[in-house]
């Protein structure tokens, strides 16, 4: 038996990635950090900032989003996202764009706490790329 | 008969304007093209979105507490239209055809007594709109500097919309859009997006049963204000194809008019080309006879 399972990203604009050989994709649900493995129940989650792994036979990979939802039945996982980037992508000025832009949000004002959280949340995923 | 002059000159301005209208036929061709596929690209993110949303909506248990984006307001008393157009003319009938759907809604809607307000995206509908329905008209927002549709300007109008329905402005919401099927064809759609109405749920009713992290009704409530800008990207992608697609053929068709029309006027033009040589001819034969 095989231990993969299909993983699709997609975005507004596409269909970002389609893979059929992953044997584990770490997410960052709402909740904490979530690992799926083949056969995982369906689950139907939604992301924060962070950052997904992906591991595969043809090589790991990783990939920063800002939000999302996750689905996962009869062994498809479906990301759904607006904002994905390749951390392979991300060179040091485009990191430091998207922090300088998360911590101009965060100083303004009228925001409610959930975003205010999820934008420190994003802050520190940024730091963390480097 | 008009003289040999009026006739070259006719001749040479319609040939221009076959030059004007087979360019912009070429460009709307590529510009098809490009629209056509990120069309295409969009496509899987509005459906998955929309089986994800409709296997949550018939998983959760407690209708009653449902979110408001999801059954309403339980009024219809107000409605919201957000009327998608292009920002640009000359695309034959893309731009009326979707005014003319929406204008037999409106009146369908005034007619019930109910009250109406309307949102325009793109110039053109705004245009044509404000002579019947101006006061009506809440907001006219135009997205003539972004090249291409992109989710951001999308994301933009839901917002606005989400807005006007939380502070309770409007009952129903409904857009309309130009739905692309191939070059010639563009259908002009009404689809209600507030309170969302699944098309084909009976098909969908498998009970697969899925856990939820956190609990339904607050991913719920997370991403039915994403469906809205979702529904309103794929009408804003499916609307750019239609109108390339539009402009194409009214386009095309404007050229072989136009090459029908050189015809006639050269045949017209050599006539009496004709009729002139032939009238100075009787005019030096006569002459040389009454010598």
């Amino acid at each position: 038996m095989s231990e993969e399972f299909k993983i699709e990203i997609v975005n507004p604009e596409k269909s970002f990635l389609v893979k059929e050989d992953v044997s584990e994709v770490v997410v960052p649900a709402y909740e904490g950090e979530m690992g799926i493995l083949k056969d995982h129940i369906s689950i139907i989650s939604f992301l924060k900032p962070g950052i997904i792994k992906i591991t595969s036979k043809s090589g790991n990979e990783n990939y920063y989003v800002e939000d999302g939802i996750v689905e996962f039945k009869n062994n498809n996982l479906s990301i759904l996202t607006s904002s994905i980037l390749n951390i392979a992508d991300i060179d040091k000025s485009k990191q430091q764009n998207l922090l300088k832009r998360a911590e101009e949000e965060s100083v303004k004002g009228e925001i409610s706490d959930q975003s205010k959280y999820l934008i420190d949340q994003k802050i520190e995923v940024l730091k963390t790329l480097n | 008969m008009a003289s040999l002059d009026d006739l070259k000159k006719r001749i040479a301005s319609v040939k221009s304007t076959q030059k004007i209208t087979k360019a912009m036929k070429m460009v709307a061709a590529a510009k098809l093209r490009r629209a056509q596929e990120s069309a295409e690209k969009g496509r899987p993110y509005s459906e998955k979105m929309n089986n994800v949303i409709l296997n949550l909506s018939s998983g959760i248990s407690d209708k009653e507490n449902a979110p408001k984006l999801l059954s309403g307001t339980g009024n219809d008393k107000i409605h919201l239209c957000v009327v998608m157009t292009s920002d640009r003319g000359l695309c034959g009938g893309f731009n009326s055809n979707i005014i003319k759907k929406a204008k037999s809604f409106f009146s369908k809607i005034l007619s019930d007594g109910k009250e109406l307000k309307i949102i325009t995206v793109g110039s053109k509908g705004n245009d044509q709109l404000k002579r019947m329905y101006g006061d009506k008209i809440i907001e006219n927002i135009s997205f003539k500097e972004s090249k291409n549709a992109n989710y951001f300007d999308a994301d933009m109008v839901g917002k606005i919309v989400i807005d006007k329905f939380e502070s309770s402005e409007f009952d129903i919401c409904t857009i309309f859009y130009n739905q692309f099927k191939n070059v010639i064809t563009q259908i002009p759609q009404a689809q209600q997006i507030i309170p969302l109405k699944s098309e084909d749920s009976e098909e969908n009713t498998l009970e697969e049963s899925y856990e939820f992290e956190p609990d339904e009704d607050e991913i719920l409530s997370n991403l039915l204000p994403k469906n809205i800008s979702t529904q309103i990207f794929k009408a804003m992608l499916e609307n750019s194809a239609s109108e390339q697609g539009s402009r194409m053929s009214a386009m095309d068709n404007a050229t072989r008019n136009a090459g029908e029309m050189v015809d006639k006027l050269t045949i017209e033009y050599n006539r009496s080309r004709q009729a002139a040589i032939t009238k100075e001819l009787i005019e030096i034969i006569s002459g040389a006879e009454s010598l």
